[in-house]
């Protein structure tokens, strides 16, 4: 393996970026797609080399590469280095492997856009600064990435820039990045203050050197764990070090209490939902703190506050999810939800379980995303569910891959998000954190919730009678006039406007409800058939597989760990098997109760809408998070800032001084001005005066300076 | 030929023999012989300007000064014609060289009439700021900075925007004067104390406590030196003059009314002969800097008037460099210093961008604005490349700066110093709301009234020319720092309390006084306490514009 290749991964992209940025407005849209498909292919292939490289018996645990500083000061120093290791390889699998799809995918759902060479430039960038921020052997680079996915996020976002919502929800996502950028930062100041440095190596190896005042004891003993009496520090600064991560990994991952800014960030092109906002960008925090378990092992209460976190996020989110209209916006709370339970995973030491539902996560939500912009494709822009229904035979393509994507997000057995939604409540159960149990009742809760709110979108959308306008859809330029009565009718105030561009330009050839074309369904099979046998690299041991998966990803937990690593809880195969029957209990209670609500009985989901109504509005209303940080937070701070700072502080005291400045001026001059009267003897008094001040300075030596 | 002993009088030399050459070259109605011939010598300036860290000896001791000329000009007071670079100046003298041709381009359109005596007072300018940076005598520098104020004080007077611009040039002028004044009382007293005027002299006694034994009158000196140079950065509260004199500046001044000067004076002149004086008022400056950095964002936040906007930005970002140099970590001088080059760089581009705006529409109220994108899609490419280099994206320049300074705030030693990293680190999240907020408010949305009425063309090619320049920058710099912090930080390590090499032994316990109330600093960061009693960090979730 030649390790120069590695920096052709995010580099190929960025090229493409550059391209596509510059002079992407003057080629044609093939050109500026093959750019784009080339550059992430190209990645993808070096990326698969590494994989079978690294899978290769004899293959070292991590490749690294350096290349020149990056910022250097006299004790600090950053250099632009990579390093690969079994984490890093599966990261680049998904983001290379599902970006490429999701790239096909775009050609064809955007070829009517405006601006066609801005999103694959965008996308690009994209890629490029996701592929740093795994690959990156420190915390700054990890950082470069970390924000740069965030401006990525931020264009991605805000693509269909002359709508407000779209321009606000860009704008949201960047700020709230930021406030969790604020808790990265400072963590990384920390680390600097404590370890002198941020690269992974040089911080992680010092960690059990640490002894328990967390003074670093290299100089008492070289190995110094296997001292008698050595207490491994835990906690204390570590703990601050952590939760400022946490901090950072809750902005970026969408997690309490800063996860407001993903439902918002639907606004962007459904791909970018599915590559950006589901797949990759927003598994980034889970990454990270897997990345540095070797500080948050060290931190039970950091840890702990990162199980509840999670587990906090899972249900509040899964509850507002079961009541939106949007189909976009059900799988943004869905994302929001399942990161909290990769979040959980994380909290109760299950690193690689964690990791083992992203990768399964990746595939159905991408999927789950990419059929639904192909169901908004089909009705030219519409993504309000209420006015879907009967769409199963009209658009079977999308409906059976969506079927599989509902199915294994929901926890049906055999599929991809059973087993690893099955291994995360099952690690929870058995692990030792203090809050492990009550953390795996959440987690069967949620369970049963996804599966209600995902059976319920599957219903509404393909069961049933139509409840769209064809007539109006094919006709208008998109759903809006067809739909305003639903609109108007509609109780929330919170349905979002249908992508009004998206489609814009094909009302000639518009047809009414169509399939998609080739290009956007060839990828929802490969990802519908990676959503239904992603799971069985990492099936349990208990139903006779050998969770290949946390083998493959043992040399990355395990590294840097002191001493003897700790054994297995072993735990009899009976609790296994009874758990996952209480998961898949839950999988079939969600479903059945759906099919009740919605396909069975229509209207009695309404009716208990009606009994329950602030309860409904409650959730309708995503528990006023948002108003409650207006009113809280941003409209205090706007008001302080205006009349406190700008029109007392800055006018008054500020201006103030200016102006008491120049009215003593004014007043000298008045001074001056009286003395120079033009009067020759009040000239010759002045002179006088003068002369007499010298004499007496000159004859008592008063010097203004002399001590 | 060997340039290296005459080079500093060149560069300082070709704009004040263009700025008689175009005094003298008489004005025709609509021609551009004035703006050629000023862009021309700024041209020829800037290259002699790179001639130094071509040549500079980067091995060389840290802390000596090339390309010196030292020469007697005048034997009583003994004033010497004495300049030099280090490590601090030689970049700054590359930056004022590279700022003058750029706004020359930038007047190449707004300044229409008047133009000789527009440019020669611009060239004027230049001279001074140059002098500035080159001068190590005192009282040749001194004579450099009052000159700085002339022309800006008089183009401000003639060329202002609105009718309100005497009294803009009127209050920058006292605001500038008053305190310039004082400082040469002090400068007097060092000259009677050491009957010289020379620097690194004057450096050399201060290091070896030989200025004056009495301590107040020291004191009193080093804060008139202080005062004067924090009026001029400006430091919060000192910047009663800033907003006026930026909204009045045409953009050519605007890009180097604020910041540099006051900024290069304090590290070479109150650090270098009041080196214990400034590290005692260092808490003061560290809090004045975290403070002003919130402040400054957070009126960003709040303002309707474009140039209003940036000088409150400005503000800002030099309170990041006050707060920065004024931890004595090397961090935080390096970045400090680093930033200096950055801010006037992204300033620059910003007050260039406005300009163009004002160009096109007549005004710089945001609320006349909306939807350019959509018609100028090269410049609100700039003005998004220009407002993440100021808000601090890694890869841009601003970011390097910037983490520098608040890692270097973390790891000083002056009481409260965690508690001043998270009050400046929040200017991360303020500085981001009001740049996006600005620019959704101008290019994004439904197209505003003003460029309804007025339609605008997307950039030409001299402003290609020009942004393209300012955007590689800031590219470059972001990306090879270590090429720049080669020279700063052999000051920095000079000027820094100590190397903040971390032997493993030596280890430093910034938890002990964080950690534990009872400290003897008598101090609690909240933050962090909160931290490790497992709750979530309190200012986790604060201050979001969205």
């Amino acid at each position: 393996m030649n390790t120069s290749l590695l920096w052709l991964i995010p580099i190929l992209p960025f090229a493409g970026f550059l391209l596509n940025g510059t002079i992407g407005r003057k080629l044609p849209r093939a050109a500026v797609a093959a750019i784009a498909l080339l550059a992430t292919l190209t990645s993808g292939a070096i990326v698969a080399d590494l994989w079978i490289y690294m899978k290769s018996a004899g293959a070292p645990l991590a490749l690294a590469v350096t290349s020149r500083p990056w910022i250097a000061v006299t004790g600090f120093q950053v250099d632009f280095a990579f390093t690969v290791d079994h984490l890093t390889v599966i990261m680049l699998g998904i983001i290379t492997g599902v970006g490429f799809l999701i790239h096909v995918y775009s050609v064809g759902y955007m070829a009517h856009e405006e601006g066609y060479w801005r999103f694959f430039a965008y996308l690009n960038l994209f890629m490029f600064f996701m592929l740093v921020l795994v690959l990156s052997s420190s915390f700054l680079l990890l950082f470069v990435g970390w924000e740069g996915v965030g401006l990525a996020s931020y264009l991605l976002i805000g693509f269909y820039f002359k709508r407000d919502s779209a321009a606000n929800a860009g704008k949201k996502a960047f700020i709230v990045n930021r406030i969790g950028d604020f808790g990265f930062l400072l963590a990384m100041f920390l680390l600097i203050a404590h370890f002198g440095s941020l690269s992974f190596d040089r911080v992680f190896s010092q960690i059990p050197m640490l002894d328990s005042t967390g003074h670093l004891a290299t100089s008492r003993c070289a190995s110094l764990p296997c001292v008698i009496g050595f207490q491994p520090y835990s906690g204390g600064f570590l703990t601050a070090i952590c939760l400022l991560l946490v901090v950072g990994a809750a902005g970026k991952s969408a997690q309490i209490p800063l996860y407001i800014w993903l439902p918002d960030a639907m606004e962007g092109p459904t791909p970018v939902s599915a590559l950006i906002h589901a797949a990759t960008m927003v598994t980034a925090g889970i990454y990270m703190v897997a990345r540095c378990h070797v500080l948050f092992d060290r931190s039970p209460a950091a840890l702990t506050v990162v199980a509840l976190v999670g587990a906090a996020t899972a249900i509040m989110a899964a509850t507002i999810g079961m009541v939106q209209h949007d189909i976009k916006r059900v799988l943004a709370y869905s994302t929001v939800s399942q990161l909290g339970y990769m979040f959980l995973a994380c909290g109760v030491g299950a690193y690689s379980a964690g990791i083992f539902h992203l990768m399964t996560h990746a595939f159905f939500k991408a999927l789950l995303f990419l059929a639904a912009g192909s169901v908004i494709h089909a009705l030219s822009g519409e993504q309000d569910m209420r006015v879907m229904g009967g769409l199963r035979k009209r658009i079977p393509i999308t409906f059976w891959c969506m079927t599989v994507g509902v199915f294994a997000i929901a926890g049906c057995p055999l599929l991809s998000g059973f087993f690893s939604k099955d291994e995360i409540l099952y690690q929870a159960f058995t692990s030792p954190s203090p809050v492990g149990k009550l953390v795996w009742v959440i987690g069967v809760l949620t369970s049963l919730l996804t599966s209600f709110y995902m059976f319920r979108l599957w219903f509404k959308t393909f069961f049933g009678a139509p409840r769209f306008d064809e007539h109006a859809l094919a006709h208008g330029s998109h759903g809006q006039a067809a739909l305003a009565p639903v609109h108007t009718r509609s109780d929330t105030t919170h349905t979002m406007v249908a992508e009004p561009e998206h489609d814009s330009g094909q009302a000639a050839h518009s047809h009414g409800i169509h399939e998609s074309p080739w290009v956007m369904t060839v990828p929802l099979m490969v990802l519908a058939l990676l959503a239904a046998i992603g799971g069985y690299v990492g099936v349990p041991v208990a139903f006779g597989g050998h969770n290949e998966f946390e083998h493959f990803l043992d040399p990355v937990f395990t590294a840097y760990s002191s001493g003897q690593p700790t054994p297995e809880p072993s735990a009899p195969a009976y609790q296994a098997i009874s758990l996952t029957a209480i998961a898949v209990f839950a999988f079939a209670l969600g479903l059945l109760t759906a099919y009740v609500f919605y396909c069975r009985k229509q209207g009695r989901a309404t009716q208990l809408a009606r009994r329950f109504k602030p309860l409904y509005s409650l959730l309708v209303h995503k528990f006023w998070v948002d108003e409650i940080y207006g009113a809280l937070i941003v409209s205090p701070l706007l008001f302080a800032s205006r009349w406190v700072l700008g029109g007392f502080v800055d006018t008054a005291i500020v201006g103030g001084t200016a102006s008491a400045a120049s009215g003593a001026t004014k007043g000298l001059s008045q001074i001056t001005r009286r003395m120079q009267s033009g009067n020759i003897r009040s000239y010759a008094g002045w002179l006088a005066l003068g002369a007499a001040a010298v004499i007496i300075v000159v004859l008592f030596g008063v010097h203004p300076f002399h001590h | 030929m060997n340039f290296d002993h005459t080079i500093l009088t060149l560069i300082l030399l070709t704009p004040l023999v263009g700025a008689i050459v175009l005094a003298l070259i008489p004005e025709r109605e609509g021609a551009k012989t004035h703006h050629i011939g000023a862009l021309v010598i700024t041209l020829i300036t800037l290259l002699l300007t790179l001639h130094l860290p071509w040549h500079y000896h980067y091995a060389a001791e840290p802390g000596s000064f090339q390309y010196e000329q030292n020469l007697p000009w005048i034997s009583v007071p003994a004033i010497r014609y004495h300049l030099g670079v280090d490590g601090l100046s030689l970049w700054l003298t590359v930056l004022a060289g590279f700022l003058a041709p750029m706004g020359v381009l930038a007047s190449w359109r707004t300044i229409t009439s008047r133009t000789k005596l527009f440019f020669t007072l611009f060239l004027l300018q230049q001279v001074a700021m140059l002098g500035i940076f080159l001068s190590l005598d005192l009282f040749l520098y001194y004579g450099f900075w009052e000159l700085s104020l002339v022309p800006l004080t008089l183009l401000i007077a003639t060329f202002g925007r609105t009718e309100n611009r005497r009294r803009a040039a009127i209050k920058f002028f006292l605001y500038a004067f008053i305190p310039s004044a004082i400082m040469l009382v002090g400068l007097l007293w060092l000259y009677v104390r050491t009957g010289t005027f020379d620097f690194p002299a004057l450096q050399n006694l201060a290091a070896s406590h030989s200025i004056s034994p009495n301590t107040t009158a020291l004191w009193l000196c080093s804060l008139s030196f202080l005062v004067a140079f924090a009026v001029k950065c400006p430091v919060f509260p000192l910047h009663g003059w800033l907003c006026d004199t930026i909204t009045e500046a045409p953009t050519a001044l605007a890009m180097v009314a604020a910041g540099k000067l006051g900024l290069y004076s304090i590290l070479r002149f109150s650090f270098g002969i009041f080196p214990e004086q400034s590290r005692h008022i260092a808490p003061l400056l560290i809090a004045l800097g975290a403070i002003g950095i919130v402040y400054g964002s957070l009126l960003a936040l709040v303002q309707t008037d474009l140039k209003k906007l940036a000088s409150f930005s400005l503000l800002g970002h030099v309170s990041f460099i006050i707060l920065g140099i004024f931890t004595f970590t090397v961090s935080g001088v390096d970045g400090g210093t680093f930033q200096i080059l950055n801010e006037s760089l992204v300033g620059a581009a910003f007050f260039i961008l406005l300009g163009l705006l004002y160009e096109r529409y007549g005004t710089y109220d945001i609320r006349d604005y909306g939807g350019l994108a959509a018609r100028h899609p090269w410049m609100v490419t700039m003005f998004v490349i220009t407002a993440l280099a100021g808000i601090g994206l890694p890869m841009l320049s601003g970011f390097v700066g910037e983490f520098l300074i608040l890692s270097g705030t973390m790891q000083s030693i002056v009481a409260h110093h965690v508690v001043w990293a998270v009050v400046g680190t929040t200017g991360v999240i303020f500085s981001a709301a009001y740049m996006l907020w600005m620019i959704q408010r101008v290019f994004y949305g439904s197209i505003g009234h003003r460029p309804d009425e007025v339609h605008g063309w997307d950039l030409n090619a001299r402003e290609h020319v020009e942004l393209w320049a300012f955007a590689g920058l800031f590219l470059v710099m972001g990306l090879f720092s270590p090429v720049w912090m080669r020279a700063i930080d052999t000051y920095g390590t000079l000027t820094a309390d100590k190397p903040t090499r971390f032997e493993p032994n030596t280890f430093r316990h910034i938890e002990t006084e964080t950690y534990e109330p009872t400290a003897s600093r008598g101090f609690v960061d909240p933050t962090l306490g909160a931290a490790a009693l497992g709750k979530q960090a309190p200012s986790a979730n604060k201050g979001a514009r969205y």
